[in-house]
Order: C-alpha cells, then sequence, then structure tokens
C-alpha cells in the first residue's frame, strides 16, 4: 500500500502499524512524534494502530531553532 | 539575587535569557554556547523527520538533554493558526505532554513580521487545551493586553525584526506593555549585542530570548557570556533604581568646601 510520508508517497506492507513503519525506516527509539490524516498518534498506539492505503503522515522532531 | 524571584507559569528560573539553539556551526558549539550563557530555558523547532538519514546520526537531544533543559518548542515558520496549532500539539507528543510552548504566527517571509489576528486565534486555541503560551508579539501595547487576558503566561514583543540585531527601537511602547501587564513580559527578537539586552531589562523586562545575537557573533561562545552578564547588569540597575537625568545642574560627587587656598 502507498502512504504519503513527509510529503512523500512510499511503498509499505499492507496493514502494517504505526510502530511497524518507524522500524521499517530504521528510527526505533528515535524520540518523533507522529500525525496521521490530522491526527496525533500517541506514542503508547503506535504499537496497535494500524495503517491504510492512502493515509497522510507527518514525522517530526526537534531541530536547533529560535 | 535570591529574592527576586522570576517565575513562568509558576515554575521558578535562576535565569532571565532564554536562547535559542539554532544557526550554530554545530551541536557541540550549540551546547557550549547555551552553557555559557547560564539559560535554563531553551527554544527548539520542529520539523519533519529527514527520512533515509543515518539513524545513528545525533541529534540536538544528545547534545541538550530535555532532563537538563527546559525545551521551549516554536512554531517558527508558521504562518497560519492552524499550522501553529498542529505544530504545538505534535511538540507536546514529541515531549511527552510538555506544556510550555512559544507561539509565534508569521505574516510576512521579507520581515517576519507577526500575524496578529492569526497569533490571537491561536492563543485562545491552545490555552483552551492546556498549553502554557509564551507569546511572541509586536510591540503594540493593546495587543499585548488582550494575549494576557486570553490567558497567555508570558508575552513576549519583538525589539526589532527577527535577526536583525537592530537593538530595542521603541523602548517607549516596551514600557508602555510593561506597565500594563501583570504575567511575566520578556523581549523576543532583535537584540544585537549584550547592551540592548541590558537596555530590555534595565526597562523592566523580566527577560529576554534571543538567537541570533549569540549565534553570529564571531565567537558565539564568549558572546553568550556576555549576554549572561548583561541581562544580569540590567535586571540589578532595574531593581538598583537609576539617577534620574539632570540636564542642565551638575553636582559634582567630590566636596566643593576644604579646597586649598590660592597661593599668595
Amino acid at each position: 500500500m502507498q502512504l504519503s510520508l513527509n510529503g512523500e508517497r512510499r511503498e509499505f506492507p499492507d496493514g502494517i502499524t504505526v510502530a511497524g513503519m518507524i522500524e521499517v525506516l530504521a528510527l526505533t527509539g528515535k524520540r518523533v512524534a507522529i500525525e496521521r490524516n490530522g491526527e496525533i498518534v500517541p506514542r503508547s498506539l503506535h504499537a496497535e494502530t494500524a495503517l491504510a492505503d492512502g493515509d497522510v503522515l507527518e514525522m517530526v522532531v526537534a531541530v536547533g531553532g529560535g | 539575587m535570591s529574592d527576586d524571584i522570576f517565575q513562568i507559569a509558576g515554575k521558578t528560573y535562576n535565569s532571565r535569557l532564554i536562547v535559542g539553539t539554532g544557526k550554530y556551526q554545530d551541536f557541540a558549539q550549540t551546547r557550549e554556547a547555551v552553557k555559557a550563557s547560564g539559560a535554563e530555558i531553551v527554544t527548539v523547532a520542529i520539523r519533519r523527520v529527514n527520512i533515509g538519514q543515518n539513524a545513528g546520526e545525533a541529534s540536538l537531544l544528545d547534545y541538550l538533554p530535555p532532563s537538563e533543559f527546559t525545551y521551549l518548542p516554536n512554531t517558527a515558520g508558521c504562518y497560519t493558526a492552524e499550522d501553529a496549532i498542529r505544530t504545538l500539539r505534535l511538540a507536546r507528543e514529541l515531549l511527552d505532554g510538555h506544556k510550555l510552548v512559544k507561539l509565534e504566527v508569521l505574516g510576512d517571509q521579507h520581515t517576519l513580521f507577526p500575524n496578529v489576528r492569526e497569533t490571537l486565534k491561536a492563543a485562545e486555541v491552545l490555552v483552551k487545551d492546556g498549553f502554557d503560551v509564551m507569546v511572541y508579539t509586536s510591540d503594540d501595547p493593546i495587543i499585548a493586553r488582550e494575549l494576557q487576558e486570553i490567558g497567555c503566561c508570558a508575552v513576549m514583543p519583538l525589539a526589532s525584526l527577527i535577526g536583525s540585531g537592530m537593538g530595542i527601537l521603541n523602548p517607549w511602547n516596551l514600557r508602555l506593555i510593561i506597565e500594563q501587564l501583570s504575567v511575566p513580559v520578556l523581549v523576543d527578537a532583535g537584540v544585537g549585542t549584550a547592551s540592548d539586552a541590558t537596555i530590555a531589562l534595565e526597562l523592566g523586562c523580566d527577560g529576554i530570548l534571543m538567537n541570533t545575537a549569540i549565534a553570529h557573533a564571531k565567537d558565539p561562545v564568549r558572546m553568550a557570556r556576555a549576554m549572561k552578564l548583561a541581562v544580569e547588569a540590567g535586571r540589578e540597575s532595574f531593581l538598583a533604581g537609576r539617577m534620574p537625568k539632570k540636564l542642565y545642574s551638575a553636582d559634582p560627587s567630590s566636596p566643593v568646601s576644604g579646597l586649598i587656598a590660592a597661593a599668595k
């Protein structure tokens, strides 16, 4: 299935969870926050939240800024 | 001074200087400058993960751990209330329910001047949503008062444009804002050098937020130390209360009597 992740379309296995996607991206353990179709997915729900084809995801981190 | 308490949203801080973490050469220099500034609160930006980057790559959090500093996530780069609200909700999730945030909604890419209409809108939503909102705004005393009434925990007028280093261009407006508000007033943006920071604190500002003045100094770590001293000097000077300015009457500091007589 296709997901839009940070503005780019990417292919992921059907029914992958948020935690699964993070693992595929080799970001497990990194401090990230995720928004799915405009709604935050809390970290506590990453493992049980299954994604669907066409979902729009934003994944963010803290960076230097003023 | 132990009896001079600086509080934001119920929490007490020793340093009245808040520093940004952008524009440094690398994370090591960022940390060194932040340490030299004595700041306890540091601003951070929220940005998309760079997908495909080396997962083992160092991040800002490795150099400035949230256990050691109070993070102040900002909404830099947001031009609508909606984007600012979304960004800060993501920040809250990212930082484990952290409530203290810096709201800024910009109105113009050329000047980075705040869009006050969108700022007010976002502030209302965020305060209702339980955030402790420190808000960047123009130096308009009426708007500053409205932001306090909405429930912002600190109001942060600009001294001059973000990153301009032009210093305090309208001390009169800042004075009006300080006199009217009961929440802390911090100058945010425009400071160029240490004396600007001192003047802000001498005016009665509760604190100051800066980034570029330190990061773009020739020696950022040294400037960070200068800013620490400047903020302390300004605060002490404000509390001490300056002598009145006397335009015409000079007043000698040495005794006027007891002078030796002219030789005969």
